[in-house]
C-alpha cells in the first residue's frame, strides 16, 4: 500500500492527508529504531535502555524489557489495508460521528452528481432522499439526470476508494471537497455490511445498469456482485443507494440547512429532497431552480510558479514530457515564457539544457528559490466561473421571505499564483430573526462549508469588520447582530483549506483582504437600505405623532379659550395642514 | 422672662390685623390676573394658528447661567434668555401638554381648588395621547409654565400648583393666624406650645399671618442642633424664633421666613455646618433663590438673612474637630467662585471660601460638642449673637 499511495490519493485533495497517513501507518511498518530519544540505531540490541536508565544504573536488578528484534518486526510488516485505514482515520474523511457520516455521505453524491451533469452541458435535476431504517440506520439515495456512467466504469467510480477523473488538474471543481463517493460507500459496507446500489443509463435506447458493488477492503478492489439490465425512469442519470450508520439532525449543521445552501450556490439546479419522517418540515422539500443556465464551463490552467511548492516541483520534475528544464517550464507552467524560464535558470544556476529529470534536490531547491526571485506574470484568471451577482440576488430572494437583497462579485485576484475570485451576497429584513446573529453561509467552489466556522478566513474577515458602521449592532469580535443572511463563496482554482477536513479557509492576507472589500461594498448598500427604511419609518412616525397630538393641542386651548367644537375642528385641521406643509418642505 | 410670655405676645405684625374680607378680595383680583394671563398666551397661540402659522411658547431658561445677582435687590432674577418652543412635529407632543396644563391651571383657579406635582400628574392621565409617561416629564412642563407666568408677575402658587414637599419646624415666639379656606375661621397657633414638637410649615403660607416679639429667626441646618435648641427653650432665653431648614429649605420653608421676616421686620440668621455644601446650597439658596428656580427667587428667598456661622474662622477660633474636604466638596466650592453670581458679587464671602479650601477641611455644626453638648447654647450662639455686624453677607 505505502508504495502505491501517491497515486491513489488525489494531489488535489488529499496530499494532506496521505502524509498524514504515512506517518500513522510509521510505527506498524517500521522498527521501533524511529523512537525519537534513540540516539543510534539498536535493532540488534536488545536490552539497550533509555540514556536516562544508562545514566543511573542499578545493575543486576534491572530486567530488560522483551525488546524485538528486526526479525520479529519483520513479521508483522504488513500492507495497512484501506479499510484499516479508513476505520483509524474517518475524521479525516468527514465520519467523525453518525450525524457527520450522514451529511458527509449526502454531500459526495451531491458533489458528484453535480459536477457529472456540469460537464455534460445538462441543467442538474436532483432528487435526495433519506430514509430511516432504525435507530440508527438510514439509506440515503441521490439521483440525477447526468450522462450516466458506462458500464465498464461504474465500479471503479463507486467501489474504488480515490479513484476520480479529478487527479492532478488545476481546475475550479466541487471535487477538492471530501474524497469521494466511494469512501462513502465504504463506510456504508463497514457499518451496515450492505453493498452500494448503483442504477445508471447513459442513453434513452439503451436499458438501465443495476449494479450492487462491495469493496474488496484487503485490495481496494471494487466486486459486483449483482448485475442486471432494468427499466428506469430517467432516460439518463444515475442513483446512487447507501445504507449506513448515521443519525439525522437538525440545525446548522443538518443535511436540509446543506442542501439549502447548495441550492443557493447553484441556482441552476433543481433539488428534490425526502426527508426522513423526523425531519424538519417532514417528507418532500422541493429547492427551484432559480436559472435556466449552466454555470460557464472554467477552463484548467496550469500551476502558476509561484504557488508551486518544493516538493511538488520536484515531482513535475520527474513527471515531465519535456527534454530539458527550460522547455518543463515553459510548458508545465503558466505564464512562463521562454525567457522568463532563461532567467529563472540563470538566477538558479542551472543550466536550461539540464533533463529535468536529473535534476537533484539542491538544484530543485535553488530553481524554487529562483521562482520566487523571478517577476511573473499574474496567472490567467478566465479559469474562474462566479455564481454571478443577478443569479446570487435572485436565489437569495427565492430562498427567505426578506426586504432587501443585494450581491457583489469582485474581480478575481491571485494569491500565491493561484487565482481566486469572491463573492459576497445578502438578505436583510423580512422573516430573518432580527434579534440573533446573523446567518454566514460559507461556500468554496460552490460547496457549503458547515463545520469549522470559527476557524475559517471568511468567519473572521466577517467578524473584522465594522458593521456598526452600516446600522447594524456588532459585539466586539463577534458576527453582528440582525436579520441578516450573508452568503460569502471563494472560488478558485485551488481553494487553501487550513486542515484535510476542508472545512474553512486558510487566512492569506489576499483572501481575507478581497472577502472584506466585498463585505464593505455589500455593507454600504445595505446600509443604504436600512438608513432609508428608518428615515421612512421616522416619517411615518411623525406623522403619527401629528394625528396624534394635535387634537389634544386643540382641547387645551378649547379648555382655556372656550371656543365651539366647530372652531376646535378647524384648529386641528389648520395645524396638520401647518405641519405636513412644513415636513414636505 | 415670664413663662407664658409666648402665649400672649404683642401684636407687632401688622398685616395680621387685615380683615378677612379684604384678603378674599384681594384674592380674587389675583384669580382674575392669572386667569387673564393664562388666557392672553393662550389667545397668541390661537392667534397664529388662525393666520396659518406655527405657534411658539417662549420660557425663561432655568439655569445658573441666566441669572443675574444685584446686593441691592438681594435676589437671583432670572434673565432675558428664552427657549423658543415652536410647534414642529418634534415638539408637537410638549405643546400639547403645556396647553393641557395650562388648562389645568385655569380650571383649578376657577375652581378655587389646588393641586400639587403628583396630583397633576395623576390628572394628566384623562388626557389620552396627551398623558405624561413619568412624573418627572409632567413636573418639568410645570415648571416651565411657571417660569413663563413668574416673569409676568404670577407665582406657581396662584397657578394652584402646591408643592408636595412640607417646610421645616417652628419652635418660638410666634402665633401663627391660618384661616380656613371654608369658613374663614381663624386658627391661632402657638408655637410656644408644642412641648418637645414643633409647628410645621405648611405647603402653602400664602395665608398666614403671624404676631411676635421675637428679636430675630434663627434658621438652622440639622435637626439635630434644632432639638437641642427647641428643648432648651433656646428661643425663650435668646427671644427668637427657631426654624429647621432640614437641608436645602424648601420653597415652604423659604416663602414662611420670608412672609414672617418681611412683615414682622425680624432679621433672620443662619446656622449651618461650616462646608461647601452648607454655604453655597443651603445658605445660598435661602438668602438668594436657586439657579434652577430664579424665576421664583422674588418671593422665595430670605435677601437680608445673615450668616452666622459656622463660619471658616471658627473653626480656628472655637479649634472645632473637623473632616477633610471630599473631592465633591472642592469642586462645589470652585464652582462657587467661579460662576455663582451671589459670591461674585461679596468678596468677604471668597474670602471665607478660599480660607475654607486653604484649610483643606470642613466642620459640623455639631463638631462644637466637642466642648460640651450645651457648649453651643451656653457659649457659642450668645457670643456670636453679641456681633450680629461681623456675620457673613
Amino acid at each position: 500500500m505505502a508504495g502505491e499511495q501517491p497515486s491513489l490519493f488525489d494531489p488535489n485533495g488529499m496530499h494532506m492527508a496521505s502524509a498524514r497517513a504515512a506517518r500513522e501507518a510509521a510505527p506498524a511498518a517500521k522498527p521501533r529504531a524511529v523512537k525519537p530519544r534513540a540516539s543510534k540505531p539498536r535493532a540488534e540490541e536488545p536490552a539497550a535502555a533509555d540514556p536516562a536508565d544508562e545514566a543511573a544504573p542499578r545493575s543486576g536488578r534491572r530486567r530488560a524489557p522483551a525488546r524485538a528484534t528486526a526479525a520479529d518486526l519483520a513479521k508483522k510488516q504488513r500492507e495497512i489495508s484501506v479499510s484499516e485505514f479508513f476505520a483509524k482515520n474517518r475524521h479525516l474523511l468527514g465520519f467523525d460521528n453518525p450525524s457527520k457520516a450522514l451529511l458527509t455521505t449526502v454531500k459526495e453524491a451531491v458533489d458528484n452528481a453535480l459536477d457529472a451533469c456540469e460537464e455534460a452541458g445538462i441543467l442538474p435535476d436532483l432528487r435526495v432522499e433519506i430514509e430511516q431504517l432504525a435507530e440508527t440506520r438510514f439509506r440515503v439515495a441521490v439521483e440525477d439526470n447526468g450522462p450516466g456512467i458506462v458500464r465498464a466504469q461504474a465500479p471503479k467510480v463507486f467501489g474504488r476508494l480515490l479513484y476520480g477523473s479529478k487527479f492532478h488538474r488545476l481546475r475550479q471543481s466541487r471535487g477538492q471537497q471530501g474524497i469521494g463517493i466511494s469512501a462513502a460507500g465504504m463506510y456504508g459496507l463497514l457499518t451496515t455490511g450492505k453493498p452500494v446500489v448503483i442504477t445508471t443509463r447513459t442513453d434513452a435506447r439503451r436499458k438501465a445498469h443495476h449494479l450492487e458493488l462491495v469493496i474488496d477492503t484487503q485490495r481496494n478492489e471494487p466486486k459486483v456482485i449483482r448485475d442486471a439490465e432494468v427499466d428506469w425512469g430517467r432516460p439518463h442519470g444515475t442513483r446512487v443507494e447507501i445504507e449506513l450508520e448515521a443519525a439525522y439532525r437538525g440545525g446548522r449543521q443538518s443535511v436540509d440547512a446543506y442542501l439549502r445552501q447548495v441550492s443557493l450556490a447553484n441556482p441552476h439546479a433543481e433539488i428534490e429532497y425526502k426527508a426522513p419522517k423526523t425531519g424538519e418540515g417532514g417528507g418532500e422539500q422541493r429547492f427551484a431552480r432559480v436559472a435556466s443556465e449552466l454555470p460557464p464551463a472554467t477552463a484548467e490552467i496550469k500551476p502558476h510558479p509561484y504557488g508551486v511548492e518544493l516538493g511538488v516541483l520536484m515531482q513535475m520534475f520527474r513527471d515531465t514530457h519535456a527534454r530539458n528544464l527550460r522547455g518543463c517550464l515553459c510548458e508545465d507552467f503558466s505564464r512562463v515564457s521562454p525567457r522568463v524560464a532563461e532567467e529563472i535558470c540563470q538566477r538558479a544556476k542551472v543550466a536550461v539544457t539540464r533533463r529535468p529529470g536529473e535534476i537533484t534536490r539542491e538544484e530543485a531547491e535553488r530553481v524554487h528559490a529562483a521562482i520566487q526571485a523571478t517577476r511573473i506574470l499574474a496567472p490567467p484568471t478566465d479559469c474562474i466561473a462566479p455564481i454571478g451577482e443577478t443569479l446570487l440576488e435572485r436565489a437569495l430572494a427565492a430562498d427567505a421571505k426578506s426586504d432587501f437583497v443585494v450581491a457583489v462579485t469582485r474581480r478575481p485576484t491571485v494569491y500565491r499564483g493561484n487565482p481566486f475570485l469572491i463573492e459576497v451576497a445578502l438578505a436583510y429584513g423580512g422573516d430573518l430573526p432580527a434579534e440573533e446573529p446573523i446567518t454566514l453561509y460559507r461556500f468554496a467552489n460552490r460547496v457549503p462549508l458547515q463545520y469549522q466556522q470559527g476557524g475559517c478566513a471568511i468567519t473572521r474577515a466577517v467578524t473584522g469588520t465594522d458593521w456598526k458602521a452600516y446600522h447594524l449592532q456588532q459585539p466586539k469580535g463577534a458576527l453582528p447582530i440582525g436579520p441578516m443572511l450573508l452568503m460569502v463563496h471563494i472560488a478558485s482554482v485551488w481553494v487553501p483549506f487550513t486542515s484535510e477536513s476542508k472545512e474553512a479557509i486558510a487566512h492569506y492576507p489576499e483572501i481575507v483582504k478581497e472577502i472584506r472589500l466585498g463585505l464593505q461594498e455589500c455593507g454600504r448598500k445595505v446600509s443604504h437600505f436600512i438608513s432609508r427604511r428608518r428615515r421612512e419609518a421616522d416619517e411615518a412616525k411623525k406623522r403619527a405623532y401629528i394625528d396624534k397630538y394635535i387634537p389634544q393641542l386643540a382641547i387645551g386651548l378649547q379648555q382655556i379659550l372656550g371656543f365651539d367644537d366647530a372652531e376646535r375642528g378647524r384648529v386641528v385641521e389648520t395645524l396638520k395642514d401647518v405641519l405636513e406643509r412644513s415636513r414636505r418642505l | 422672662m415670664a413663662a407664658r410670655k409666648g402665649a400672649k405676645p404683642k401684636k407687632t405684625a401688622k398685616p395680621a390685623a387685615e380683615p378677612e374680607s379684604a384678603v378674599a378680595a384681594r384674592n380674587k383680583a389675583l384669580d382674575r390676573t392669572t386667569v387673564e394671563l393664562i388666557r392672553s398666551a393662550a389667545q397668541e397661540v390661537h392667534g397664529e394658528i388662525r393666520r396659518r402659522h406655527k405657534p411658539d411658547l417662549a420660557f425663561p431658561v432655568r439655569a445658573l447661567g441666566n441669572v443675574s445677582y444685584s446686593a441691592r435687590k438681594g435676589y437671583f432674577e432670572i434673565g432675558r434668555q428664552k427657549k423658543v418652543r415652536t410647534l414642529t412635529v418634534n415638539t408637537v407632543k410638549s405643546f400639547a401638554q403645556t396647553l393641557r396644563m395650562m388648562g389645568l391651571s385655569k380650571e383649578l383657579v376657577e375652581n378655587n381648588d389646588f393641586a400639587t406635582k403628583r396630583d397633576a400628574y395623576y390628572q394628566s392621565k384623562n388626557w389620552e395621547e396627551a398623558r405624561f409617561d413619568e412624573q418627572a416629564e409632567s413636573d418639568t412642563v410645570m415648571d416651565d409654565i411657571e417660569a413663563l407666568f413668574s416673569v409676568r408677575g404670577v407665582s406657581r402658587e396662584q397657578l394652584r400648583f402646591v408643592p408636595d414637599e412640607h417646610g421645616g419646624a417652628v419652635a418660638g415666639n410666634l402665633v401663627v393666624l391660618d384661616p380656613d379656606r371654608e369658613t374663614g375661621r381663624v386658627e391661632r397657633i402657638d408655637c410656644t406650645r408644642f412641648g418637645s414638637g414643633a409647628y410645621s410649615i405648611p405647603s402653602t403660607v400664602e395665608h398666614l399671618s403671624f404676631e411676635t416679639d421675637a428679636k430675630f429667626i434663627l434658621a438652622i441646618e440639622t435637626g439635630g442642633v434644632f432639638q437641642r435648641l427647641q428643648s432648651h427653650k433656646f428661643w425663650q432665653t435668646a427671644n427668637c424664633i427657631l426654624i429647621s431648614m432640614a437641608g436645602v429649605p424648601t420653597r415652604a420653608t423659604r416663602r414662611f421666613i420670608r412672609k414672617l421676616s418681611d412683615e414682622c421686620k425680624l432679621p433672620v440668621y443662619a446656622f449651618v455646618d461650616c462646608d461647601p455644601y452648607g454655604i453655597s446650597n443651603i445658605y445660598r439658596t435661602l438668602k438668594v433663590g436657586s439657579g434652577n428656580a430664579a424665576h421664583l427667587s422674588q418671593f422665595f428667598c430670605v435677601p437680608h438673612a445673615r450668616y452666622l456661622g459656622v463660619t471658616p474662622q471658627d473653626i480656628v477660633d472655637y479649634r472645632l474637630p473637623t473632616h477633610p474636604l471630599q473631592d465633591v466638596d472642592v469642586k462645589r466650592a470652585k464652582d462657587a467662585l467661579k460662576n455663582d453670581p451671589f459670591f461674585q458679587a461679596h468678596k468677604d464671602w471668597q474670602k471665607a471660601i478660599d480660607q475654607l479650601m486653604r484649610m483643606g477641611v470642613r466642620a459640623e455644626q455639631q463638631a462644637l460638642a466637642k466642648w460640651g453638648l450645651n457648649y453651643v447654647i451656653e457659649e457659642y450662639l450668645p457670643r456670636k449673637l453679641e456681633h450680629p455686624e461681623h456675620f457673613l453677607p
